[in-house]
């Protein structure tokens, strides 16, 4: 059977990744298992400068879900170069290194840098906040993407993915936007904005007081506009929202994507990354299937 | 005592089925869950949490992180009070139920100094955190026990067998003597070769450290906050220090009582 995928330039063994946020740099994971099993790691974001995080409380369960509000917090792209990278490269798998910032020149320079520092793979985070244009999101303002994704481009020629928001009406109209300024893959969708309060105390939970919503509750909505997302656009489709086993992957990979996500899963199982794997790979061997290329893309519709 | 916050010794952990042996009521408030400790896991040191997953599919979704209460013959105790949907469904789990369990997690309270004298000081659930270690003790400590009322007040007998003295209060003088925790240290009035050991809720860790520091005593505190992972990768169990935020579950639970940021607590 044959699980590998291509997204980019890369080339994975098979079709699942880590979420990022969810699995650090690989530290903690690693003392459960040899993480080289997976397709492509993807790294806690980095910013230019170190980020210290929200104040407490930042997380909380909700049903079927959890909300985060752990606030980008990331120890910068200095320290990153110099001790997560040359850790996470003892690993072989492909790394892709998501990247924030709060305006399109600290984009730049992260980008660059990482460059330089032969990094093959980056996927762009453009839930944040651009703080030169009004606080208005990269992800949501089509103009602000457009602009930012054509000066990636330009600096960097590795594997460019762009992780898109899920606060839009119109999915399409972002992805087309990615292809067309030659991001080699999407990655969809990142949390939703959400709430919970406390009626004893009458106060949001969050310090924060939004967090953004994971887990299996948001999966219908992840897998809804991950099937828009791919019947608009050619390049690979990276499937991210509430995957906990092999079966929801393959509703993914048959909605379009060409490659998915665990993220919240690995909270509830620290071997979630390896069950999802092995579920592909049931499947595949039940139904006959030889190629998981097969699947994608398999919505009989 | 050492300068620097208290430091992990612990190496492999390990996600793991193992299943109930016993789950009794202590009151209506509380209750005791026994397991054995699955066989790859280490045993735990006081200190030392668990993961408690409880296969019910995924609502609730998280682990719940609950304190080691005790260890003895392979067999773990987590005393837990009920306060919401996981810890219900928890309470009414029967003997031969299975859990999966991560752990054990953290870091563990280091031991007295050979000329310093241990008082615990423990806030209603907080005896959940400290009774393991107050039996592993090289010498019996004097033990404050608070909490708001009586039926929160559990353990208390069971805990004078390893005390050398056990001053029990509650705020409203529903039993023992009517004061907080903090009203108790003060009437202590400890000379600085203590070394204080305290676990609670949020605002009593807070006025505990806050006052005792004051005091000039130092100890260590065992942190609580929501928690998702467990083991260091999502960032969510935070709390402030002199050097940052740093997370409960992996440089915690356990941290000198003077490396936390208690104005931002």
């Amino acid at each position: 059977m044959n699980l590998s995928v291509n997204i980019g330039k890369l080339k994975l063994k098979n079709p699942v990744m880590t979420a990022s946020g969810t699995f650090g740099y690989g530290e903690e994971y690693s003392a459960f298992y040899d993480i080289s099993r997976l397709g492509a790691i993807v790294v806690k974001g980095i910013s230019l400068e170190p980020m210290e995080g929200n104040p407490v409380p930042r997380i909380y369960e909700t049903s079927c879900g959890m909300l985060n509000a752990i606030g980008l917090q990331n120890v910068g792209l200095k320290k990153f170069l110099s001790e997560k990278l040359p850790f996470v490269r003892k690993f072989d798998l492909p790394l892709i290194v998501n990247v924030l910032g709060k305006y399109a020149d600290e984009y730049a320079k992260i980008v660059r840098e990482l460059s330089k520092a032969g990094v093959e793979a980056i996927e762009l985070n453009v839930s944040c906040p651009n703080v030169k244009h009004g606080g208005m999101e990269f992800g949501t303002d089509k103009k602000s993407l457009a602009k930012l994704l054509k000066r990636m481009r330009k600096l960097y020629k590795g594997t460019l993915i762009v992780k898109l928001s899920p606060k839009v009406s119109n999915i399409k109209e972002f992805a087309v936007i990615s292809e067309g300024e030659g991001a080699d893959a999407i990655s969809l969708i990142n949390t939703i904005p959400a709430m919970a309060i406390d009626i004893k105390t009458r106060r949001p939970i969050l310090a924060n007081r939004i967090g953004g919503l994971s887990g299996p509750a948001i999966k219908p909505i992840a897998l809804r506009m991950v099937w828009e997302a791919s019947s608009a656009v050619k390049i690979p489709v990276i499937g991210i929202g509430g995957i906990m086993n092999g079966a929801d992957a393959v509703e993914f990979l048959l909605a379009g994507a060409t490659a998915v996500q665990v993220g919240t899963a690995n909270f509830i199982n620290p071997m979630a990354c390896l069950d999802v794997i092995n579920g592909i790979e049931s499947y595949m061997k039940e139904q006959g299937i030889e190629d998981v290329k097969e699947l994608i893309g398999g919505l009989i519709c | 005592m050492t300068h620097l916050p208290a430091k992990s010794a612990i190496p492999q952990t390990l996600s793991q089925e193992t299943e109930i042996i016993s789950n009794n009521k202590v009151n209506n408030l509380h209750s005791l869950l026994t397991f054995s400790l699955p066989s790859s896991a280490q045993a735990p040191l006081p200190g030392q949490f668990f993961m408690v997953g409880l296969r019910q599919g995924y609502d609730p979704l998280l682990k719940r992180p609950l304190s080691t209460f005790d260890y003895e013959n392979g067999e773990v105790k987590l005393l837990y009070k009920i306060v919401g949907k996981g810890t219900k469904i928890l309470s009414d789990m029967k003997p031969g139920e299975k859990l999966d369990i991560l752990g054990p997690l953290g870091n563990t309270y280091p031991m007295p100094e050979l000329y310093e004298t241990p008082i615990i000081i423990a806030g209603g659930i907080g005896i959940a955190s400290v009774y393991y270690l107050i039996k592993k003790l090289p010498v019996k400590p004097i033990i404050i026990f608070g909490a708001r009322k009586a039926d929160e007040l559990v353990m208390l007998e069971e805990v004078r067998d390893y005390a050398d003295k056990v001053i029990g209060c509650t705020d409203d003088g529903s039993m023992c003597e009517q004061g907080t925790v903090v009203d108790m240290l003060c009437k202590l009035q400890s000379k600085t070769d203590t070394v204080l050991y305290a676990c609670g809720s949020k605002g009593m860790l807070r006025a505990v450290s806050m006052e005792a520091l004051k005091m000039g005593l130092n100890g260590y505190v065992s942190l609580d906050e929501y928690m998702a992972c467990g083991m260091g990768a999502c960032l969510g169990c935070v709390t402030k220090t002199d050097e940052g935020y740093k997370r409960i579950c992996k440089e915690g639970p356990v941290f000198k009582m003077d490396y936390i940021d208690w104005m931002n607590y």
